[in-house]
């Protein structure tokens, strides 16, 4: 059998796919496994493929995500703690023409930043929200998370979460699909191929309706965390589905009337 | 073309701000300032120049709409009184350490906690020392009159624009109520897109491929670089120092005592001098009108000719730590002051000058 060289390999007809250049070569800091370096991919791959790299302005959270700035090449803003919604708002209203989004992680939007987050709703404002639910807070460490399942250990309810003395994780995707200002409220994930796939149309949805005026576009992706979580990755993958999917179940909350 | 009115220092600060060309307004009510959103939701510049006025859930929304908006190069501007701008306290730390131009407006009240929604004073080291956490400062205006508080409105967006540094008018309750006449300056249009990507070329406009990405961030996790970053804000603060130092004199000439105030307090030492002088004690007015950077030149130029110096403040003593870092042990520096919402009466102001300055 003849060897396939590098160069045949990488001749332009045999080229499939290729990380777009919205993405920049900055190694991402993620721990291996992680959804996160797949939803930013998505996220600029959509602004990549409707050409509205000129027209797109980011916010980046306080959490795992906090230097996402330094992997989307599109302008961005980095929030304080909780507050990107706010950010977000002023953004759109002084810049109509904009297109604009948050990408905030659980503890950033559904505890520090819920005020934020449900008046940015309620107000309809017009921009796309990408939520990242992994159900612990990764960058400090692993401590409980507004969405930390009953049960599930992290370091601050080592013995795990115990609702009568912790409270109750927060549906707040559930919650925000009751405001009159959302127009299009979903749930998806990344530890598929098809679930990316889903996931990235449901993005490019948001953004749509968010150049439409029809409202706010919020998109939670339940995601892992195995260094939080203490897995590896296939290992987090499979208790994702079968623990945090009965919790929090993928698809459509909210769809705007056609 | 520029217009006289009879107005309240809270509307004659939100007309100027409309007038400035000021992109947006965020605010949320609290007394003794709720007439300024008030006045521009009744104005409703959005229909005129286009200035957005949005009314946030919160204080720490406000401030956090001015972030992003600031950071889009747009002149955006909040307002509140004090324990509103203890909530925003976060926000203008980031603001600050992302080296964003904006506007803070404080109508102060008493404190601390809820305290009273009389006037006050007592935010001055709030304001000049800090407030939020790190290094960092405001330039902070204070304006002693309903003219200043619509002049002190374009100065501040001069300055945060020259400086890529939050400015912070601190008023009071008086200041904010009174009614006085104002002239109002010639409505300025608001800057275009192609103004702001030349006045502001770090701004978040959308990035072009004429030019890398824009991101505004307070956030750097290597230790020299961050050192580097603090010690540049360090050095931008000097120049501050150096170039914006605002401060009135009065009757300074001839003084033999000094009375130090701003705001309000100014106001009532001018009666208070009216009367000492006719009771033949000559006494002058130093008063600041940048609280930072804090004037310290016209006490080095009176150095020697003052027997003594009385601080006039609405707290119970903060400005006097300037006045007397500012002499340096070289004179004899007293306060006075009423808190609790109570306005201190020149009469009151003329006999502690007689007994703690003169008699003591």
């Amino acid at each position: 059998m003849a060897t396939i060289t590098r160069e045949e390999i990488i001749k332009p007809e045999n080229l499939i796919y290729k990380k777009t250049s919205l993405l920049t070569n900055k190694v991402m800091h993620y721990c291996p496994g992680c959804g996160h370096g797949t939803v930013h991919r998505m996220v600029m791959e959509v602004v990549d493929e409707m050409g509205i790299q000129a027209e797109t302005i980011g916010v980046a959270p306080v959490g795992c995500s906090v230097f996402a700035y330094d992997y989307m090449n599109i302008d961005m803003q980095e929030a304080a703690h909780g507050r990107a919604p706010a950010l977000a708002t002023a953004i759109k209203r002084l810049m109509p023409e904009k297109y604009v989004f948050t990408y905030q992680g659980d503890g950033d939007l559904a505890a520090i930043g819920t005020a934020e987050t449900i008046h940015a709703c309620n107000r309809g404002e017009n921009f796309v929200i990408i939520f990242i639910n992994n159900g612990i807070y990764g960058m400090t460490g692993g401590q409980m998370a507004p969405t930390t399942l009953p049960g599930m250990k992290a370091s601050t309810c080592p013995f795990g979460r115990d609702t009568q003395i912790m409270g109750n994780p927060l549906k707040i995707t559930e919650l925000v699909a009751t405001l009159p200002g959302t127009c299009y409220v979903t749930r998806h994930s990344v530890h598929t191929p098809a679930n990316v796939r889903k996931t990235k149309r449901a993005i490019r949805k948001g953004f749509e309706l968010s150049k439409a005026n029809k409202g706010l576009s919020f998109i939670e992706v339940v995601s892992n965390c195995n260094s939080g979580w203490k897995m590896t990755p296939v290992q987090a993958n499979k208790w994702m589905e079968e623990n945090m999917f009965p919790y929090y179940p993928l698809g459509d909350i909210k769809v705007p009337a056609e | 073309m520029k217009e006289l009115r009879l107005m309240k220092g809270n509307d004659a600060i939100a007309e100027a701000m409309i007038r400035a060309g000021s992109d947006g307004y965020f605010g949320y009510p609290i007394t003794p300032q709720s007439e300024v959103l008030e006045y521009l939701m009744a104005q409703r510049p959005y229909d005129t120049t286009g200035m957005v006025v949005l009314q946030a859930e919160s204080e720490v929304a406000a401030i956090n709409m001015v972030y992003g908006g600031a950071s889009c190069g747009k002149k955006c501007v909040t307002s509140s009184s004090s324990p509103g701008i203890s909530l925003k306290q976060e926000g203008i730390s980031y603001i600050a350490g992302a080296e964003l131009p904006c506007l803070i407006v404080n109508v102060v009240r008493g404190g601390p906690g809820l305290g009273t929604i009389q006037p006050s004073q007592g935010d001055y080291f709030q304001a000049t020392k800090g407030g939020g956490h790190g290094d960092y400062r405001l330039i902070v205006l204070a304006p002693a009159s309903v003219q200043e508080m619509a002049d002190f409105v374009e100065l501040g967006f001069d300055l945060a624009f020259k400086y890529r540094n939050p400015v912070m008018i601190l008023s009071d309750g008086v200041i904010g109520q009174m009614m006085e006449k104002v002239e109002l300056k010639e409505q300025k249009k608001r800057w275009t897109k192609e103004e702001i990507i030349k006045i502001a070329p770090w701004a978040t406009t959308g990035k072009t491929p004429d030019r890398e990405r824009n991101f505004i961030t307070s956030l750097d996790l290597d230790p020299a670089r961050q050192e580097r970053f603090v010690m540049k804000l360090d050095s931008k603060y000097k120049e501050i120092e150096k170039n914006e130092v605002r401060y009135e004199t009065i009757n300074c000439e001839d003084a033999e005592y000094l009375f130090v105030a701003y705001g309000s307090s100014a106001r009532i030492c001018q009666k208070a001098m009216d009367i000492a002088r006719l009771k033949g004690i000559k006494v002058g007015i130093i008063r600041p009108i940048t609280l930072w950077p804090f004037p310290k030149k016209p006490f080095a130029d009176l150095a020697g000719k003052i027997k003594g110096i009385l601080t006039v403040e609405m707290s119970l003593g903060q400005m006097v730590e300037d006045v007397r870092l500012a002499v340096n042990c070289s004179v004899k520096v007293e306060h006075y002051g009423r808190v609790g919402g109570i306005i201190p009466t020149p009469d009151e102001v003329v006999s502690v000058l007689e007994t703690k300055i003169i008699g003591g």
